[in-house]
């Protein structure tokens, strides 16, 4: 690990202002994702700025009847939450889906939303990776892709976004609140806070230099049955190959979110619109556009048979 | 020394008497003030931590996980290191009466902070209940996951008596403790000896004997 520089935060306005004013500043949080990447001396960050004392740690409603979750609420914490079980069980099951005991209880709401990729072009510092060295080439494109994406892929880049949370939250159109170094605040959507890897595949979110999440908040429940779908090389903690959320209305209307096959959190209003006409036409309205290698062609089969399945706890519930 | 009181650690370290040496000193940990804002690139920082109930104040790069810290610092060397990258689960500790990989966490961020490895669950003299049904249940071959599992079996049932559901739970609001459960709720625990059913019939019969 590179020498860093250390401070614990004790406002918000100060944390952004500082890593505003620092170079090479990170925050900290739960740590799990940046210290793994550190060691590897993939992440080299001169100063670190631990945010863990800012009190963002509450799940509150709000007055619009959704759910304000703090960026520092743990992933345990926020999967066992009595509202999120009852009103967003999607989220739940995304959570719990996801790492292992120990990590969902140190990673953060926030933090979870920032991992970065698991492409073994990126971790692998012998290995040319756009990611983590610009221009430097992809070594996947044409190497070992079979874990990697399929869609919102370029030539640039073709990781996928490792987070099972994330796709819940892109299902229920979350908006992740933050505060920039001069003091302002805003709220982005979801959709637009992972950003496509492009030729900047280096850039991974809408975030600005200092600019700090503060929360992540929930529009109002959607009722419905919730359904989240994993599928991965073995039954518990491991990446997602192919992973589906699902919230299916009373009149066979649908919406989805899909993980594993997108270089962001993935979802399509066509692959929405396409839910009464069952899991083969969402698959296919899902998939318009994929682009996939040889070695990760399979998931798209696998995306159409984990819909299949999703159909069917989904029918089974109802 | 005699030769009961050599340990495989002290012929590690060529004989050398380590025991005194741990900076353990009492600190104020109750009472943590905030840190000092900043410090200078490459120097020590101090942290003060409860450790297995005993204050311990240490000066240490603060780049300086908290595996090493409990392992070469205060010599608490029952937690593993195994992948030190959060795989594998052979350093799990319980702070603050949660579980966590102590590999991907810095020492210096457990300001009055609590923390019970393996050493502070019990003694050879005193065994947990956990440790005892590991015993019984021959949940071990090697040994060297056996502190994880246990740390995080002892967590992790906390964790089901607070009701928090998890991947295996057909319900999110009823939690009980089936095979599958059990199974799931330690997959941040790997044994490459695979002593998993052993494990997972020492956690059940741990988990009865609490109920």
């Amino acid at each position: 690990m590179k020498p860093f520089t250390y401070e614990r935060a004790t406002s918000v306005a100060d944390a952004a202002k500082t890593a505003g004013a620092t170079q090479g500043a990170r925050f900290i949080a739960g740590g799990t994702n940046l210290l793994d990447l550190m060691k590897l001396q993939i992440e080299t960050p001169a100063h670190l700025i631990d945010v863990n004392h800012l009190g963002l740690d509450k799940i509150e409603k709000t007055q619009e009847g959704g759910l304000r979750i703090g960026a520092l609420v743990r992933n345990s914490d926020l999967a066992a939450d009595a509202t999120v079980r009852r009103d967003y069980a999607v989220l739940s099951r995304a959570l719990l889906a996801g790492a292992s005991g120990q990590l969902r209880n140190k990673a953060t709401t926030a933090g979870n939303l920032l991992q970065r990729a698991r492409c073994p072009y990126f971790y692998d510092t012998r290995m040319p990776c756009n990611k983590r060295q610009p221009g430097s080439g992809c070594g996947a494109i044409a190497g070992m892709s079979r874990n990697l994406a399929i869609l919102g892929v370029s030539d640039a880049c073709i990781a996928q976004h490792p987070s099972d949370m994330a796709v819940a939250m892109r299902l229920l159109d979350a908006s992740v609140e933050t505060v920039a170094p001069d003091g302002s605040a805003r709220a982005i959507p979801i959709a637009d806070f992972h950003l496509l890897p492009g030729d900047t595949p280096h850039i991974e979110t809408a975030l600005k230099n200092g600019e700090i999440i503060t929360a992540v908040t929930l529009p109002k429940p959607l009722g419905g049955t919730h359904v989240y779908r994993k599928v991965r090389d073995r039954a518990s903690y491991a990446f997602a190959l192919v992973s589906v959320a699902a919230v299916f209305g009373k009149g066979g209307e649908a919406r989805f979110a899909f993980g594993g096959i997108g270089t962001k959190p993935w979802a399509s209003a066509d692959a929405n619109a396409a839910a009464p006409r069952g899991a083969n036409a969402v698959a296919q309205a899902a998939l318009a556009g994929a682009r996939p290698t040889k070695q990760n062609a399979y998931k798209q089969r696998l995306t159409q048979a984990t819909l299949a399945s999703v159909f069917r706890s989904w029918e089974k519930k109802a | 020394m005699t030769s009961k009181e050599l340990t495989r650690r002290t012929i590690l370290q060529g004989g050398a008497a380590v025991a005194a040496s741990a900076p353990m000193m009492a600190a104020g940990v109750a009472g943590a003030a905030p840190a000092p804002p900043r410090q200078q690139a490459g120097t020590k920082m101090a942290v003060g931590l409860s450790v297995n109930g005993r204050d311990v104040h240490l000066d240490i790069d603060p780049r300086t996980s908290l595996l090493d810290a409990l392992r070469e610092h205060l010599r608490l060397t029952g937690t593993k290191k195994g992948c030190d990258h959060g795989q594998c689960g052979a350093c799990t500790v319980i702070v603050n009466g949660r579980r966590i990989n102590s590999c991907l966490s810095l020492a210096v961020m457990h300001e009055g902070d609590t923390v019970t490895t393996i050493e502070g669950l019990g003694t050879p003299e005193k065994l947990h209940p956990m440790q005892k049904a590991f015993i019984v249940h021959d949940g071990y071959q090697c040994g060297y996951c056996t502190p994880g599992q246990i740390c995080s079996a002892v967590a992790m049932l906390d964790e089901v008596e607070a009701g928090m559901p998890s991947h295996a739970s057909e319900d999110l609001d009823k939690v009980s403790l089936t095979e599958e459960e059990i199974r799931e709720r330690m997959s941040g625990n790997i044994c490459r000896c695979a002593a998993y059913p052993n494990i997972v019939a020492a956690i059940r019969n741990a988990a009865e004997a609490k109920a």
